[in-house]
């Protein structure tokens, strides 16, 4: 097994930077939009992209939710485990809001599938679109593809993406493991 | 990732400390889910579901029902009374003709005690316990310790009586497995008649007083006397019963703590409780039942993950 540093801190300081400017470049104040982190690593992400949004941008008020897509996976009895869930918090409805789903890695685009099921039992969107930190490109299953990405990567199958975050795994950085 | 370490949920006795956890963590996940506008989920839409009652049940058979639905199972129910048991068809037959129709879960009661864990050494398809006989109803101490965990924090230290018909209570056996378990306290509390022999072998304690056993605990459940299974006099009178070991607004002002009352329904009002009891604050009664659906959603979600 070997990894390579994809992305170093301060590469995606810079890169969570960009992605919130593209964000208020569409959203202004976030009056009418919503930030929706994938659980279990998506909510890294968001949560970064509210505190930059809210402290060196100014945005006053940011509605972020968690919502956890293991009840709506597609693969349920198809590995050997049982899908084990997270806690969704979403105190607000969807009904008529732009929503942005965040998530760390957009592989097969399955948990991006699920989680578009996932947001129907909140209501009815006016619009979804989804940023995510990286884009492993050549390995979709689905036609999906993000609004806003991080950085774009041509992993082949046998690698692994590895997102560590301060708050969780000790450091910022992203690897490429080749198992 | 963790995972239940049975295929079945034929009793407490046969899970561990981790299983009931697993399940309760589950659960907490379902309860927010039954919280939405939208209640449903679609984990089980290829699961079919067997609901059979060979005994009388309401609230346990719409409990399930429920659950399955909101997992998105398909769902089909069986009451022994319209069917062709009466025409002396065996257990096994009735359950093996439901499973041709190619059905991947079961959920019985039944009169006799080990039904459940006879048909499942005997079918193929994943069993739930909905009640057997005076011998373990596992989904209902489930929800019951549970209840205790959301109202309380915590199950393990706490003092619990389980107060009335221990004798003939599937509901006092699987509760006593569920919280010794979990480290909680038992006694058990009734008239002798109605209290096992040897019953401390379990690691309950013995109390026939009602006053002395609710100044000692943090949770009395009250069981319900079960008239249909009484079949001789075990205490005098039910007004006899009623002074003894019913619960009143008088005697729980009168203790030197504040309690939790618990019921499994249904309740004989005026008999093992009063009114005004049952509907107080200190009553968590219809939290048991909303609970009930989560805590059978996290059983069903999880032994529907390990059929292949």
């Amino acid at each position: 097994m070997s990894q390579k540093v994809l992305l170093s801190e301060k590469e995606i300081n810079i890169i969570l930077h960009r992605l919130a400017c593209q964000l208020l470049e569409n959203h202004l104040d976030f009056s009418n939009t919503v930030l929706i982190g994938i659980q279990p690593r998506g909510t890294f992400v968001a949560e970064r992209l509210t505190k930059i949004l809210k402290e060196e941008y100014k945005v006053k008020h940011i509605d972020l939710g968690f919502l956890d897509i293991t009840f709506y996976r597609d693969d349920f009895r198809r590995g050997d485990k049982t899908l084990e869930a997270t806690a969704t918090s979403i105190n607000f409805l969807v009904e008529d809001k732009n929503v942005v789903l965040i998530d760390d890695v957009l592989y097969t685009g399955r948990s991006i599938n699920a989680a578009l099921t996932a947001l129907q039992s909140f209501g009815r969107p006016k619009d979804v679109e989804l940023l995510t930190l990286i884009d492993r490109r050549f390995s979709r299953h689905l036609p999906i593809q993000p609004n806003y990405r991080g950085r774009q990567v041509d992993a082949i199958n046998n690698e692994k993406v590895k997102v560590m975050w301060k708050e969780n795994d000790g450091k910022d950085v992203i690897y490429l493991i080749n198992k | 990732m963790s995972e239940l370490s049975v295929k079945h949920l034929l009793g407490i006795k046969y899970l561990n400390e981790k299983d009931i956890q697993l399940i309760f963590e589950t659960a907490d996940h379902f309860k927010e889910v039954i919280n939405r506008s939208i209640k449903k989920v679609p984990s089980l839409r290829d699961i079919t579901i067997a609901n059979i009652f060979f005994e009388n049940s309401t609230r346990t058979k719409l409990s399930f029902e429920l659950a399955e639905k909101r997992l998105s199972a398909d769902v089909i129910n069986f009451s022994a009374g319209q069917s062709s048991v009466k025409k002396g068809e065996t257990l096994i037959d009735t359950v093996n003709n439901i499973l041709s129709m190619k059905v991947d879960m079961v959920v019985m009661r039944h009169p006799n005690p080990g039904a459940g864990i006879f048909l499942s050494k005997h079918v193929n398809a994943s069993i739930v316990n909905a009640g057997d006989g005076a011998h373990e109803h596992p989904t209902q101490a489930l929800l019951d310790s549970y209840s205790i965990r959301e109202k309380l924090g915590d199950v393990a230290g706490k003092n619990v009586v389980i107060v009335g018909d221990i004798l003939h209570s599937r509901v006092a056996l699987s509760n006593i497995f569920a919280l010794k378990l979990q480290g909680a306290n038992v006694k058990v509390c009734g008239p002798k008649t109605l209290l096992p022999k040897h019953v401390e072998s379990l690691g309950v304690e013995v109390e026939t007083d009602l006053r002395k056993a609710l100044n000692w605990c943090d949770v009395a459940n009250m069981l319900r006397i079960q008239n249909e299974r009484l079949d001789i006099s075990y205490f005098p009178t039910t007004r006899e019963y009623t002074q003894q070991f019913g619960v009143n607004r008088t005697l729980l002002e009168s203790l030197n703590k504040e309690i939790v009352i618990m019921h499994p329904g249904p309740i004989n009002r005026g008999v093992e409780i009063t009114s005004d009891v049952a509907d107080s604050n200190q009553s968590i009664i219809l939290n048991q039942v909303e609970n009930g659906v989560a805590i059978r959603m996290a059983v069903i979600y999880l032994l529907a993950s390990k059929i292949k």
